[in-house]
């Protein structure tokens, strides 16, 4: 059986350099140089798969990128397992294994070939119509039914274990396709020393020219013409060939983005490379030379393993050498066939030619075929055979569409031909217009949006030598340098044809399963199903039915559809439309969009300087904005709340240490620092000294809280600002929108200091114990610092600036470090510290103790619709200021309603439950559903220092609530709790002055 | 992907940019003296032009300037950019609305 099928001579493989691969575990046999599906071909082998949702057995319909059934699994080792491959792209390479899919148990006896049989129902919209009730149905039963049952490959459950890269490139003219337009193109671009890129899908460059064996091109061989072409071409610097690089999408501004596959030949890839390359384009001028995508006919049963496009047949022929039957019918409407026929029989192989046009209809194309038996005016109405085809049957029509006698014509293999559809898939991407040319039943750009234009088949181009000339100006005219040149081809192209929808035939319609879109199993009744149901637009239609829906995108079916749709509605063909070509051109693998993008590379990760000492210690993290921050130290044994509960009392005992170096930090300088600030923020600033601190919420225009953060005074015109962790680098924007923008006058610079400075918080009532060794020239005393206050100095002979700041409510210093000195200050503190029992806390610690303290945190209190008032710091708001961001926003009505959602404390009535952030809080759990909510769970945890669980919520009306008892909602059910003030602990704020009574600041 | 020409950097891809929403939108002097509906009219209200808009653009990747610039909005073609505070071009207004190259 091996290469039972292979012609003794000819084509483009290589027969010195033989291979074998499997399919579904049997050997096949092959040269290097074919593909997948000529090799199968080559080994007699013509039923592939299964379709979609009949289950019908199909072979290899195309030899190309448009190929609807011949979906194969591609197996390449362990993580390198692809589905859905077209066997008419997959190069053959030695060891590959490739199987079919969509079958159950195998691919010559499938179970769901049941559903063949049961198409009378399963037509087009059968599952919106029968899978509707009931409604606890759709997940559980009906979707893991129907998934299981259609669908096409399966997915790979390994990680990929290659590796995939992107690449940027600029040039000055792209030309798309290698065919004769495309050459032709690219050799007129570039030889004015315009840079070039040429990028071809196909392995070997030279398109329809490959398989291309009667023509001469200026007196040479097609062959030999294109090999001198690419010659000239690689010869030249200025010129970048990519072959096996589809080009698949076509964006903005001529951003066209390509997939280079650059070792799936390779049997043994060298390590260095990647698996594929995705080539991000920006061309300058772009030439589209895509070419065309023939037809099939549309017929009874015309899906039959052995029945492929009539110039694939062609192209086994020529260019693999492989006859795809050794007895071949060709059934057309047009001239090209004719072409494709002569070659069958100058293989030797036995030929017969049906076309459907009547002999008068037919051009000089009749003379290519002498000695080959010619049926004119025949129709095609059905083929016979099972899985393998035996025949096509055959009838005479007359011009009145009469049908006559049947006959079969016995044929292993039937070339079928239904006319051209020119790939205008990325001219229509760029946002090019389509204009309908009725002489080549087709649309073709019409025009152009992007500095782009199209050559050759692509634009309904179908004479060599026309096709020759018009990529020779296309490239001359996008490298600037408007010239023609006249090709030479011969003999002439045989084109031309005669549109056909649905066949003509004798049979009952509602009958006869002629398929358009093999890949969906949509038929032409399907078509007027949907018409019949009132689906008038082609989109409506086209999702209706999935007709060019599935990974070919209706490569060889959309046309066909909207010629039959344009019957049925009898409106012409520009009148329905086309649907929208989007990319990509054909699937692209996931791994070549992520390109490095995976793994540790997935999301860029900020670590803190003190991150690697976190993480010595046993640090668990947790992610803040893309900051890595230890979340809480646990000791051997100890669970998180164990954890927590310790770190929480060590600061409120002893002291604690905590690294808050991913607070934003800004440098605002100038001599309109103040005054810029004074209009950015709420509060005053104006008067604020030197060496003081102030807390600060910052509004944008809407009046709602945006960020907060303590500001420092340094000097009369230099602030340092800090911000939220994950709020830095919108703040900053926010500053420059309005310095660039609005207040240009004013004289300041603001920069992210981020980085530059790592904060140490020491918190605790030996906070200052612990410090006050190491600081030589700073007088830390609680007269000469008192909280709220910022001195600058030196710790251990560092530049620190040193914050007297509390977000904890006890005595506390955040200490600001030069971030490369930061490890060796925290380590000084750290064992110094040892004797006052310090004790490293993380963020969770941090949000317990600030929130003991009803210290909000902006986005977790805060949601964008949030006033200060409504936080209850409206005290802060200055009511002075003639002007400042948010001000005249917070003079709307709705923005003082005493029913706003206000920040309340709660505290669980059964002292135990820690209610759920987030959850919901009604006033009456007996109301009926849906419930009057009131407001919701802000932050929750257990405190520690209050031996109880403590909560703040948004509440409608919040602060006349105190007292009140409200119902919070809990996986269970509800649970009671009490309205009191968001504040649980050191309700006087005495504690951040340590034994000293003073002001209570909120910081 | 656009291809937007910063004044100050030349033409850039749009990944370094934000696009700010519409130009030529002044902060009011002064707030207070504007009622509730002109507030919320310089807030929030905004035309979205099929065809030639003017629109802020920050080169956020990039020299950190915001700047003005025309685009049409059917043909994503940008007829000019220029710094803030200068006046938008006449040149640009007079492009057709139907855009296109």
């Amino acid at each position: 059986m091996a290469q039972s099928h292979r012609l003794p001579k000819g084509g483009r493989v290589d027969r010195a350099r033989p291979l074998t691969f499997a399919f579904n575990g049997r050997t096949v046999e092959g040269y290097a140089g074919d593909t997948v599906a000529s090799a199968l071909l080559a080994n007699g082998i013509t039923l592939v798969g299964r379709s979609f949702k009949y289950h019908r057995p199909r072979g290899i319909l195309t030899h190309g990128a448009d190929e609807p059934n011949a979906l194969l699994s591609v197996d390449r080792g362990t993580g390198r397992v692809d589905p859905n491959n077209r066997a008419t792209m997959v190069e053959a390479t030695p060891g590959l294994k490739v199987a079919s899919q969509n079958h159950w148990p195998s691919l010559e006896h499938d179970i769901g070939a049941v559903n063949d049989l049961l198409s009378p129902v399963l037509v087009a919209g059968f599952y919106y119509k029968t899978f509707m009730w009931p409604r606890s149905f759709w997940d559980k039963v009906y979707e893991p039914k129907i998934r299981a049952a259609a669908g096409l490959g399966v997915a790979p459950d390994l990680p990929d274990a290659d590796r995939y890269v992107h690449r940027n490139a600029h040039c000055d003219v792209l030309v798309v396709g290698a065919g004769p337009a495309g050459l032709a193109a690219a050799l007129a671009a570039s030889e004015s020393g315009a840079r070039v890129i040429l990028a071809d899908e196909q392995a070997e460059m030279g398109g329809s020219l490959l398989h291309e064996i009667t023509a001469a091109i200026d007196g040479v061989s097609a062959a030999e013409w294109v090999a001198q072409a690419l010659a000239a071409l690689a010869s030249r610097p200025n010129v970048t060939l990519l072959p096996r690089t589809t080009t698949f999408g076509y964006y903005n501004h001529n951003h066209v983005v390509l997939t280079e596959r650059v070792t799936d030949h390779l049997a043994q890839p060298a390590a260095r490379l990647p698996r594929e390359r995705l080539w991000q384009v920006r061309a300058k001028q772009v030439v589209l030379a895509t070419g065309a995508h023939e037809r099939p006919l549309t017929f009874a049963d015309n899906d039959r393993p052995g029945i492929m496009l009539a110039e694939s047949v062609r192209v086994f022929l020529n260019r693999y050498g492989v006859a795809p039957g050794r007895r071949i019918v060709f059934a057309t409407n047009g001239a090209s066939a004719y072409r494709a026929a002569a070659d069958a029989k100058a293989a030797g192989l036995d030929v017969t030619l049906v076309d459907t046009r009547p002999e008068a209809a037919i051009g000089p194309e009749r003379a290519l075929i002498t000695g080959i038996p010619l049926l004119a005016g025949h129709t095609v109405v059905g083929s016979t055979g099972g899985k393998a085809l035996t025949g096509l049957i055959v009838a005479p029509v007359d011009s009145a569409g009469k049908v006559g006698a049947r006959r079969t014509l016995p044929c292993a293999c039937a070339g079928v031909s239904g006319g051209w559809t020119p790939s205008v898939h990325l001219f229509s991407q760029s946002r090019g217009k389509l204009a309908f040319r009725e002489e080549n039943d087709a649309f073709v750009p019409g025009t152009s949006v992007q500095a782009e234009r199209s050559a050759g088949a692509c634009t309904g181009t179908y004479d060599l030598a026309e096709i020759l000339a018009e990529g020779w100006a296309a490239g001359r005219a996008a490298s600037g340098s408007a010239g023609t040149r006249v090709f030479s081809a011969t003999p002439a192209t045989a084109t031309g044809f005669k549109p056909a929808r649905v066949l003509p035939t004798d049979a009952d319609p509602k009958r006869v399963r002629a398929f358009l879109d093999f890949q969906n199993d949509v038929t032409a009744k399907d078509i007027g199903l949907a018409v019949r149901e009132g689906f008038q637009s082609v989109e409506h239609v086209k999702r209706y039915t999935t007709n060019g829906m599935a990974t070919d995108q209706g490569k060889t079916s959309n046309m066909a559809a909207l010629g039959i749709l344009s019957e049925l509605l009898e409106k012409p063909i520009p009148q329905v439309g086309t649907t929208t070509f989007r990319p990509p051109y054909t699937p692209v693998t996931f791994g070549a969009i992520i390109g490095s993008a995976r793994g540790a590379l997935f999301d860029p990760v900020r670590k803190a300087p003190l991150h690697d000492w976190a993480a010595e210690q046993g640090a668990e993290f947790e992610n803040v904005a893309l900051w890595r921050r230890a979340w809480y130290f646990p000791k051997a044994g100890e669970d998180m709340h164990a954890a927590v509960n310790r770190e929480c009392m060590a600061v409120r005992e002893n002291v604690g240490i905590f690294d808050a170096s991913t607070l934003g930090k800004i440098e605002v300088v100038g001599p309109d620092a103040a005054e810029f600030l004074n209009r950015i923020y709420p509060n005053a600033w104006l008067k604020l000294e030197p060496g003081k601190c102030r807390y600060g919420l910052m509004l944008k225009e809407d009046g709602f809280v945006f960020d907060d953060g303590v500001v420092a005074r340094l000097a009369p015109d230099r602030f340092h600002v800090t911000t939220t962790t994950g709020g830095a680098p919108r703040v900053l924007a926010h500053m420059e929108d309005y310095l660039q923008t609005e207040w240009p006058d004013l004289k300041v610079f603001v920069t992210s200091t981020t980085e530059e400075w790592a904060v140490i918080a020491l918190q605790g009532p030996k906070a200052r114990e612990v410090l006050a060794p190491f600081v030589s020239d700073i007088d830390l005393s609680p007269e000469a610092f008192p909280h709220m206050a910022i001195r600058t100095g030196h710790i251990l002979g560092v530049p620190t600036r040193l914050f007297r700041v509390s977000f904890t409510g006890e005595l506390g210093y955040e200490i600001n470090v030069p971030a490369d000195y930061a490890r060796a200050v925290w380590e000084a503190l750290y064992a110094y510290g040892q004797r006052f029992g310090i004790t490293p806390y993380g963020t969770e610690a941090m949000h317990v103790l600030r929130a003991e303290r009803g210290f909000v945190i902006v986005g977790q209190e805060t949601d964008g619709t949030v006033t200060p008032d409504d936080l209850g710091l409206g005290g802060m708001v200055s009511k002075l200021k003639p002007d400042f961001v948010g001000k005249r926003s917070l003079a709307r009505p709705d923005m003082s309603l005493p029913n706003r959602k206000q920040l309340v404390g709660l505290t669980s009535l059964d002292g135990t439950t820690v209610l759920d952030e987030g959850a919901q809080v009604v006033a009456d759990t007996a109301q009926p559903v849906p419930m009057k909510m009131l407001g919701h769970v802000t932050s929750s945890y257990w405190s520690a220092a209050c031996g109880h669980p403590i909560a703040m919520a948004l509440i409608e009306g919040g602060r006349a609530r105190m007292g009140e008892t409200l119902h919070v909602t809990t996986p269970a059910g509800f649970t009671a709790v009490k309205v009191g003030a968001p504040v649980f602990f050191d309700a006087d704020g005495k504690r951040v002055n340590g034994a000293v009574i003073g002001e209570s600041t909120h910081g | 992907m656009l291809l937007v020409p910063c004044p100050y950097c030349g033409a850039r891809p749009e990944i370094e940019f934000r696009c700010g929403g519409e130009a030529h939108i002044a902060r009011p002097a002064d707030p207070s003296a504007l009622s509730d509906a002109e507030w919320a009219n310089y807030l929030f209200i905004r035309t979205s032009p099929k065809g030639v808009h003017a629109e802020r653009w920050l080169h956020a990747h990039g020299c950190g300037r915001w700047f003005n610039a025309i685009r049409n909005t059917v043909s994503d073609s940008f007829l000019a950019t220029y710094k803030m505070g200068e006046t938008r071009p006449d040149s640009a207004a007079a492009e057709s609305t139907q855009g296109g190259k």
